[in-house]
């Protein structure tokens, strides 16, 4: 514990010393949000110098070895940076796929010559990865994905489609799923392959959103060539490997509303401020309550989340309970933006105008929609609670 | 971190476990109703948790306590929720120990607290008066009388009230006119002349008693702490509360989920085993979620008094809240799940909703703690 102490007293030093002004400021835009590769523009000076920081120290990826780009830390020193750096408020120095699900995925199932490859580039922010997972005609069925994969003796090649690739229109590198063999059972036959979205034949098309926005694409594979070094795990067997990244995936979207949450204000600030108080209550008495009942359960479901990381430092594995923080996080999510819609009734509605910032509200409550859609839909997670956690029959 | 339970916890939680599924399993509940029981749980029980050391897990070992915390008085009250256990232990070793130990003289303690860790005292809170948890609202009055008060008024659910050997009694005391109305706690003796207790079973087979005060004399060493002081004294009496009953109500909820799973694992209907329907299996899948985060509620109160964070008293109301709702959707769940037989006296899942019905409504349901959550939020 006094090492922890020590650690964090010397986190808190470093990080004042370190961390621009600027970097301190709540994020406002999605392009606050720096997200790195080839082409990335830097918003501002700070910005760049903050990942630069970041990312010598290690601590864009505090927990991986030290040889791939990260600062070989434990999962509690690396609560400690996190609980340092919302201290101050500040910014994630990097945020990408590369570090949520890549890197766990090869850090467990990559070859050394991969890892050695692959994961400083994602550590320093150089190289912005996409996931492409789902189909037209695998969407919660993703076992059923049919993206074709020949075996070329020395190289493969790949003919497909994907869609919801977030951001492949913006990414450098593609983590892919694709079918090699479509002879047995749809879960076997399945394999892991990673190739560059400069790669001739790869096309990615955005798709507008009912919020107005572009994060994700439809991705067009034509003949694509992909080195056989870029396979990851066993040839047929990349199951294993998507559905211990899809964990990583669920419990990233079941934890962003925390942090989201850090940095827009509590929902009873915001209701306070546009409705006002009668006698120290807020004046819509019936949206007062289902409030107060929101942020109790959110106030539960953030204790959740803690213990059930503490749990899994004290030696036990998350497994199958990713799936009830997904579940549980996503529907919450929505829950808290519907109520954030009625709070600002008339002004919330707004779509283009400067007071809004462009319609912020609506288009993230709309936004919220998709999380219990992406990565496994909640009645996926039901499923999956069902038969691994319940042991229902049949499930 | 608290949110993991320590070496020490985790042990006490198997004996726990062991000894009330053992000793105080539902069966036991059932007899005590069915016979009438004069006192509506088993002497001998009583007897044997102040010989494991449960009834003095929250007083001083000068005392004859272990003083195990808050925590430690939680697992003790799940498990007694799992088995809907009957004992004094609510009341007595942990409002009336509360109360005791945060107010009372050196006297008042050496006179208490070593016989309820021995197991040879009950003592009883009586504090509400109408239909609804409002420790706000408090109309009993102690006057000053000679050098001692007179204590006027009418409490009611007051857990255990029948077998008392004596109440902490809150009450009005001061002038409303001259602006020096204050609460203050009494150690009142039940035999005294003026009581009146109506002994009231309620629906989960548990005792509790409506006393009537009438012109009661009271010395004045029957004060806990000073005169005023019942307020500060009250709020770590109900946070204790609070979080014991939600620990409780967690125990009688995952009981009530899991009897519920084993059930439709169990039920065919249409050729098939119930629970393989997607209707029945996606409910149960939210549950468990539910229940996931009442137990996080839970431990994050014990915690939070074990630790006497200055938020005790909040996030004591978000447990409480939770609690109520999470184990109110799992026995209602229950009883549907199970069907018909749901409906009948024969299968436990019925105690238990009526168990958590008792539990949900002590020391202020969902709506009550959502307000309190609210207006110490400012809104």
């Amino acid at each position: 514990m006094t090492n922890l102490k020590t650690f964090s007293l010397e986190v808190r030093a470093w990080l004042e010393e370190n961390c621009p002004d600027e970097m301190r400021q709540p994020i406002t835009s999605d392009k606050d949000i720096c997200w790195g590769g080839r082409d990335w523009k830097f918003q501002s000076k700070s910005q760049k110098i903050w990942m630069e920081l970041m990312a010598k120290k290690g601590w864009t990826v505090p927990t991986w070895p030290i040889e791939y780009g990260g600062a070989g830390l434990s999962r509690a020193e690396e609560m400690i940076i996190k609980k340092e750096m919302k201290r101050i408020g500040a910014r994630s120095p990097l945020d990408s796929f590369g570090i949520w699900m890549l890197g766990p995925a090869l850090l467990k199932f990559g070859t050394e010559e991969q890892k050695k490859e692959h994961l400083p580039p994602v550590a320093r922010g150089e190289i912005r990865w996409c996931q492409g997972y789902s189909e037209p005609s695998a969407g919660s069925d993703l076992a059923s994905l049919a993206t074709k994969c020949e075996d070329m003796g020395n190289h493969f090649i790949v003919n497909g489609q994907k869609v919801w690739t977030s951001y492949a229109d913006k990414a450098d590198w593609i983590f892919c799923l694709v079918r090699t063999d479509n002879s047995g059972k749809k879960h076997h036959g399945i394999s892991f392959v990673l190739f560059d979205m400069k790669t001739p034949g790869v096309e990615p098309k955005p798709i507008k959103l009912i919020s107005g926005r572009s994060p994700f694409c439809e991705t067009f594979f034509k003949d694509v060539r992909v080195e056989k070094k870029n396979l990851v795990g066993v040839q047929d067997k990349g199951w294993d490997v998507a559905k211990y990244l899809l964990t990583h995936e669920r419990e990233m979207i079941g934890g962003q509303h925390e942090v989201a949450g850090s940095l827009t204000r509590p929902l009873h600030e915001l209701a306070a401020t546009v409705l006002g108080l009668d006698n120290g209550k807020l004046s819509d008495i019936m949206l007062r309550a289902k409030i107060a009942e929101t942020e109790i359960d959110e106030w539960a479901f953030s204790m959740t989340l803690t213990r059930k990381l503490a749990e899994a430092k004290a030696g036990s594995s998350l497994g199958a309970d990713s799936s009830m923080l997904k579940y549980y996080g996503t529907e919450l999510n929505k829950r808290k933006y519907e109520l954030m819609m009625d709070a600002t009734g008339h002004d919330g509605l707004e779509w283009e105008s400067e007071r809004s910032s462009d319609g912020k509200l609506a288009r993230t409550w709309l936004r919220t929609k998709g999380n219990s859609i992406e990565g496994g839909t909640s009645e996926v997670q039901l499923n999956i609670i069902s038969k691994h956690i319940l042991q229902l029959p049949g499930a | 971190m608290g949110l993991v339970l320590n070496e020490d916890e985790a042990l006490l939680q198997d004996t726990a476990e062991g000894f009330f599924a053992d000793k105080a399993p539902v069966k036991e509940l059932r007899a005590l109703r069915d016979n009438r029981d004069e006192l509506g749980f088993s002497q001998a029980l009583w007897k044997e948790m102040a010989e494991m050391g449960f009834t003095g897990v929250l007083i001083e070992e000068e005392y004859g306590g272990v003083d195990m915390g808050f925590m430690a008085a939680g697992i003790v009250s799940e498990q007694m929720g799992r088995n809907l256990s009957a004992s004094p232990f609510l009341s007595t070793a942990i409002l009336a120990a509360t109360a005791i130990r945060e107010g009372g003289s050196d006297e008042q303690k050496l006179s208490w607290l070593p016989k309820i860790a021995s197991g040879e005292a009950i003592i009883s809170l009586a504090l509400d008066e109408g239909a609804k948890h409002n420790p706000d609202n408090i109309t009993a009055k102690a006057e000053r009388s000679g050098n001692g008060f007179k204590l006027n008024g009418s409490k009611a659910m007051v857990i255990d009230g029948h077998v008392a050997d004596a109440f902490i009694v809150a009450a009005k005391t001061g002038s409303k006119e001259e602006g020096t109305e204050t609460t203050s706690l009494f150690l009142v003796d039940p035999k005294s002349n003026g009581i009146s207790t109506e002994r009231t079973i309620m629906l989960d087979s548990r005792n509790s008693a409506r006393v009537d005060f009438d012109e009661v004399e009271i010395s004045g060493d029957a004060l806990i702490g000073n005169i005023g002081d019942g307020e500060h004294i009250l709020k770590k009496v109900l946070n204790a509360g609070r979080a014991a009953v939600s620990a409780e109500l967690l125990g009688a909820g995952s009981q009530a989920f899991e009897s519920t799973i084993a059930y439709i694992k169990e039920r065919k209907q249409f050729g098939k085993i119930i629970g393989e329907f997607q209707a029945l299996q996606h409910r149960a899948s939210h549950l468990y979620s539910e229940i996931e985060n009442a137990r996080s509620a839970v431990m994050a109160a014990l915690t939070a008094l074990d630790k006497n964070d200055d938020n005790s008293e909040n996030i004591c109301a978000m447990a409480k809240a939770k609690l109520g709702s999470v184990a109110k959707l799992a026995s209602q769940e229950g009883v549907q799940m199970h069907g018909g037989v749901g409906m009948t006296d024969e299968y436990d899942i019925g105690l238990f909703m009526k168990r958590i019905r008792v539990l949900q409504e002590l020391f202020g349901d969902a709506s009550y703690h959502m307000n309190k959550v609210a207006l110490s939020n400012k809104y």
